[in-house]
């Protein structure tokens, strides 16, 4: 607790310093802080809220705004996907060469740093602990972050509130609540957006479906596979046909760890919820009873249950909108999905995968462009309606989802033409993610990783979590169990 | 007598200056960061998240929470027995080949092509050979389906499952990686012997394996001892294999953690105190089995006074 | 008649013993070859065709991969060149370098000399790993961030490099040699480079080979000191490569890449695999 008031405190101490290091442009955020009656008035999209303050009665702010204001914005990230989007859909958006471009007068670079050997969190940790010091076009404006370990920074004063940066909640009311879980910090704070949702489904093999069940309809199917005991009902008949339930025991992970209702740290003891000992006995269960196996996801033995080769046919995979594109071999010869196989339902429990946050440093000295890119790119329905059509983004806008939704001629055809839409976003509004934590990242892999040799029979159930907890303190040294 | 010191002494003085590059870029990039990391072992010094843990004075804290659990021993233990079961066949492997290729009575054709290619694996990074040995030996992967259908196997064999096996792999991937470097390096050796030696060999009527015992192996005993040291070293840093082979979980149940692996586990955090104490100790059982190597060939002498 | 029969009986050993040598090696190379041609085969095949696994089988699509490689974002041309330029000047300093070290120890007398040669083997076991924090954090004082600097010069202080070269020495330069050369009335630095370095070449020649290549290959350190796209070596692209958002992840351009960027070490070591050979005949009629 002490630690965390000393936190707290220091936290404070480095935005007044930050800021009154800043131009006038974010004094007048520090004033507006807290209160966001005043910035919930701006609602026009094209408008900037930090200047509404001091530029009142004046309507061409932007320019003004970015003459005052720093001439680089470093963005900071691990791929090129937002990168591309910036550049396909962002007004006057210029690209210059590979990883830099121009707004207006600003310089925008890239900084990409692969997430292999966690380089990029290194990289990133690295320059904000600078920010501080940096010169005003070496600081970072913009990084973005996943879920896994969104909290790290989000619970940090190194990332700026949404509101100060002059955009308001209701702007954002059309986005998933689950998406802005994610970047909420411990006092209700929203520290970043995103464009994109990834709620997910249970994706299932249409032949498997009508042999074993006798129906391929996904609200029949999904009755099949309501919860997880009648999923695991349903699991026994798939392996009685010859067929597995899942390609390994980490597709259904993501389900249960979801759907906790604890956090994976209790101050500093590592706390194992009764989900994830759902998951546990589920699978071990399953893996013993040869419904699945143990291997790892992305892996050639995973993948094979999308083709009609395989030796031993899979019934479901569990995967968001980009899943069907990316994973599924759509179009190729002997793969299930070119003949529109699979059909997606919503499965046992909601649950998201994958997703990119955006969110802005502490002490940019861009504030006014890192809220409109905000703005343009995750709350302008036209823009989000762009992205959905043009990149196949599950946007994080739900007017725009259920408009597609509704739409007869949106379907997959990798899923016989079915339109996911309306399964997917019923699914976006049932996440709860209010016990994210800061550890989620090692300490999820780390539990799958160790509770691999339980269900391999390597290990005793605990073995597998001595191993854990040995993993996760090694990797976060504050913690114990 | 007087004359010959004092020249002695006038260019004696070119040792220290050879010496300076070496010292000044040990010194800057090396030594400094050396004193840091045994410094830093004595502090509790690591991130939490964004937030800077320490450093703290924590006295020999580290090590004791190091040897607290008896984990060490055991990574030690998988790092010395996935070495061993990669050195043993490559230094045989290598040492035929090697003298294969030095003995002229073989006369062997295509020599060049036999050198160039046994080095090469090296050439390929860790990282994509291990993607390959992953493809290769994965459950429905390429091996287990010839050896099912071979009928050697009835079902396929999960390679990543067994103690056994993964270091197997591990140890196979080391040797393939390795053997051609240590060919070339007692290759080299070996060519340095006189080849007047082995023609008086050749007259006595000494056959290849009187050769070999007697006049390649002692004259090789400094590169030999080189190879070993390198190797033993080389073997305890052993990591981006196992690494990458078993996604840096050391599975089963860490039966292939190495020390280094461990060591990276502690990198996550930027634990510098963890860390620190953990290279110190690899520091000194790397000296520990270097100097007892050195003993054991009776090599001490040769380092002595000259 | 009967020495015929010796000779008869020690020729028909040598072919046996040949025959085997032959066999043994054509294994080992079918075993160290398998991995490129699977490297190759992979480049040629799709992303699609590569998530089925593995055959042994050419596909037909690597001028494809390499097309969408080379227009795609990452400047593989740069690339290349910044780990040639770097990979380059690491070999030339760490071989020159650590040859002038041990030659100082090699052919000197003076007074810290047996201290300085246990410590620098000593050094030799430092696991680079560590010591990378504390190398991290001075990089960053000495403002060398982002700079090749620190990948290359380094390599002038390379323990285990110059204890090989002393280990060679040992074998191949008689002290004679340079005393021969001293009444001749060359200077120090003269005969270091003109009648030392020229005996050397050999263990040079593999030394480099060695350095080159695990420069060539190093992703760790350049991962953490190389921020900006145009400085970035091949091994940070490949990993930019496989991660890559699921819209352009393509596990064919992965492969492409990463035999596009064996191709120049294949090269860089023929040339120096020449070399060696070469040396090491003129090494062994010396003797």
């Amino acid at each position: 607790m002490k630690k965390r008031l000393l936190a707290l405190s220091m936290a404070m101490i480095m935005v007044a310093g930050s800021l009154s290091a800043c131009n006038k442009e974010t004094e007048t955020t520090s004033t507006s802080t807290g209160s966001t009656t005043e910035t919930a008035a701006t609602t026009d999209t094209t408008a900037t809220g930090t200047t509404d303050n001091t530029a009142t009665g004046t309507t061409d702010t932007t320019a003004v705004a970015a003459s005052d204001e720093g001439s680089v914005l470093n963005i900071y990230v691990w791929n090129e996907e937002f990168k591309s989007r910036l550049e396909d859909h962002y007004p006057g958006y210029e690209k210059v060469d590979a990883t830099t471009g121009k707004i207006g007068d600003v310089t925008v670079n890239f900084i990409i740093t692969p997430t292999d050997d966690n380089a990029y969190q290194n990289n990133l940790d690295e320059a904000l602990l600078k920010q501080a010091n940096a010169a005003a076009d070496d600081k970072v404006d913009i990084f973005l972050i996943e879920a896994d370990y969104a909290l790290k920074y989000v619970d940090t004063p190194y990332t700026m509130s949404v509101a100060d940066l002059g955009i308001s909640a209701s702007e954002l009311a059309d986005q998933y609540k689950y998406t802005q879980d994610v970047m909420t910090d411990a006092n209700g704070v929203l520290k970043g957006v995103s464009w994109q949702g990834c709620p997910a489904g249970l994706i299932y093999n249409r032949a498997i479906a009508t042999e074993v069940l006798g129906t391929d309809d996904p609200a029949e199917v999904q009755k099949a596979v309501a919860d997880w005991a009648t999923f695991n009902e349903t699991a026994v008949k798939v392996a009685d046909a010859g067929y597995l339930m899942t390609a390994t025991v980490n597709d259904s992970y993501r389900v249960y760890s979801n759907n906790v209702t604890s956090k994976w740290v209790d101050g500093t003891t590592i706390n194992i919820d009764p989900n994830l000992v759902n998951w546990v006995n589920d699978s071990k269960a399953m893996v013993d009873a040869g419904q699945t196996t143990t291997a790892a996801l992305w892996s050639d033995d995973w993948s094979k249950g999308f083709f009609e080769d395989a030796a031993q046919p899979v019934f479901c995979y569990f995967g968001p909108a980009w899943f069907f594109d990316f994973c599924m071999h759509g179009g190729e010869d002997t793969a299930i999905a070119t003949n529109g196989g699979w059909a997606i339902t919503e499965g046992p429990q909601g649950f998201f995968w994958g997703g990119t946050w955006i969110a802005a440093a502490d002490g940019t000295d861009n504030p006014t462009l890192v809220a409109d890119i905000m703005r343009t790119m995750t709350a302008d329905d036209a823009v989000m309606k762009e992205i959905a059509e043009v990149d196949g983004d599950f946007v994080n806008n739900r007017s725009v989802v259920d408009e597609l939704a509704a739409d007869a001629s949106f379907g997959d055809s990798i899923l016989g033409g079915q339109n996911y839409l309306s399964v997917l976003a019923s699914g976006a509004d049932s996440i709860d993610l209010s016990n994210l934590s800061a550890y989620d990242q090692g300490c999820n892999e780390e539990f799958q990783g160790a509770m691999k040799n339980y269900f391999d029979g390597n290990a005793t159930y605990d073995e597998a979590l001595e191993q854990f907890y040995k993993a996760v303190e090694e990797k976060y040294p504050e913690l114990s169990h | 007598m007087n004359k010959k010191n004092k020249s002695v002494v006038s260019y004696n003085k070119w040792g220290y200056i050879f010496l300076l590059p070496f010292l000044i870029t040990f010194i800057v990039f090396q030594l400094i960061p050396l004193l840091s990391t045994i410094k830093n072992s004595f502090y509790e010094h690591y991130m939490s998240g964004l937030t800077e843990v320490g450093p703290n004075w924590v006295g020999i804290a580290n090590y004791k929470k190091l040897f607290s659990d008896g984990d060490i021993w055991k990574y030690m233990e998988n790092t010395m027995i996935m070495w061993i079961m990669g050195f043993v066949p490559q230094i045989v492997v290598s040492l035929l080949l090697a003298f294969w290729f030095s003995d002229p009575s073989m006369r062997l054709k295509g020599q060049r092509f036999f050198k160039t290619v046994i080095y090469m694996p090296n050439l390929i990074m860790a990282s994509a050979f291990a993607m390959l040995f992953f493809t290769l030996f994965a459950d429905s992967g390429p091996i287990n389906s010839m050896l099912v259908s071979m009928g050697i196997l009835k079902e396929p064999f999960k390679f990543m499952n067994s103690v056994t096996s993964v270091r197997v792999l591990v140890a196979s991937m080391n040797f393939l990686m390795w053997f051609g470097n240590t060919t070339i390096l007692l290759l080299a050796g070996m060519m340095g012997i006189s080849s007047s030696l082995y023609e008086a060999a050749e007259v006595d009527g000494a056959n290849s394996t009187q050769v070999f015992w007697r006049i390649t192996m002692p004259l090789l005993r400094p590169i030999l001892i080189y190879v070993m040291i390198t190797s033993l070293i080389g073997g305890l840093q052993m990591f981006d294999v196992p690494q990458i082979l078993t996604n840096g979980k050391g599975d089963p149940m860490r039966t292939s953690m190495t020390l280094i692996m461990f060591l990276n586990n502690h990198l996550y955090s930027k634990n510098y105190g963890m860390g620190g104490a953990l290279s110190v100790f690899l520091f000194v059982v790397t000296g520990v089995l270097s100097f007892i190597i050195f003993k054991f060939s009776g090599n001490e002498d040769k380092y002595g006074k000259k | 008649m009967q020495v015929n029969m010796i000779e008869e009986k020690q020729k028909g050993g040598i072919r046996t013993r040949r025959t085997i040598a032959y066999i043994v090696l054509i294994l080992f190379s079918i075993l160290c070859l398998f991995w490129f041609y699977v490297l190759l085969i992979n480049a040629t095949r799709t992303h699609g065709d590569l998530g089925r696994g593995f055959t042994a089988i050419p596909s037909t699509h690597l001028i494809e991969n390499l097309t969408n490689l080379f227009h795609g974002t990452i400047p593989v041309l740069q690339g290349m060149l910044n780990s040639v330029i770097v990979s380059v000047c690491t070999a030339a300093l760490c071989v020159y370098f650590s040859a002038m070290t041990a030659y100082a120890i090699h052919a000197y007398e003076f007074k810290l000399k047996q201290f300085l040669f246990m410590f620098i083997l000593a050094i030799m076991m430092i696991p680079t790993q560590v010591t990378a924090l504390g190398f991290l954090q001075l990089i960053d004082k000495l403002h060398m961030m982002d700079s090749f600097v620190p990948l290359i010069v380094p390599a002038i202080a390379s323990p285990v490099v110059f204890f090989y070269m002393k280990q060679y020495m040992d074998g191949a330069l008689p002290l004679e040699l340079l005393e021969a050369a001293r009444i001749d009335g060359a200077g120090e630095i003269r005969i270091f480079n003109t009648i030392v370095i020229p005996l050397m070449v050999p263990a040079m020649a593999v030394q480099a080979i060695f350095s080159f290549v695990s420069s060539w290959n190093n992703y760790f350190t350049p991962a953490l000191v190389l921020k900006s796209d145009t400085k970035k070596t091949l091994p940070i692209l490949i990993a930019l490569l496989r991660g890559a958002d699921f819209l352009k992840f393509d596990m064919g351009q992965v492969y492409a890449m990463i035999a596009f960027s064996i191709f120049p070490v294949i090269i860089v070591y023929l040339i120096l695999s020449k070399y060696i050979v070469g040396g090491l005949a003129a090494g062994s009629v010396k003797g």
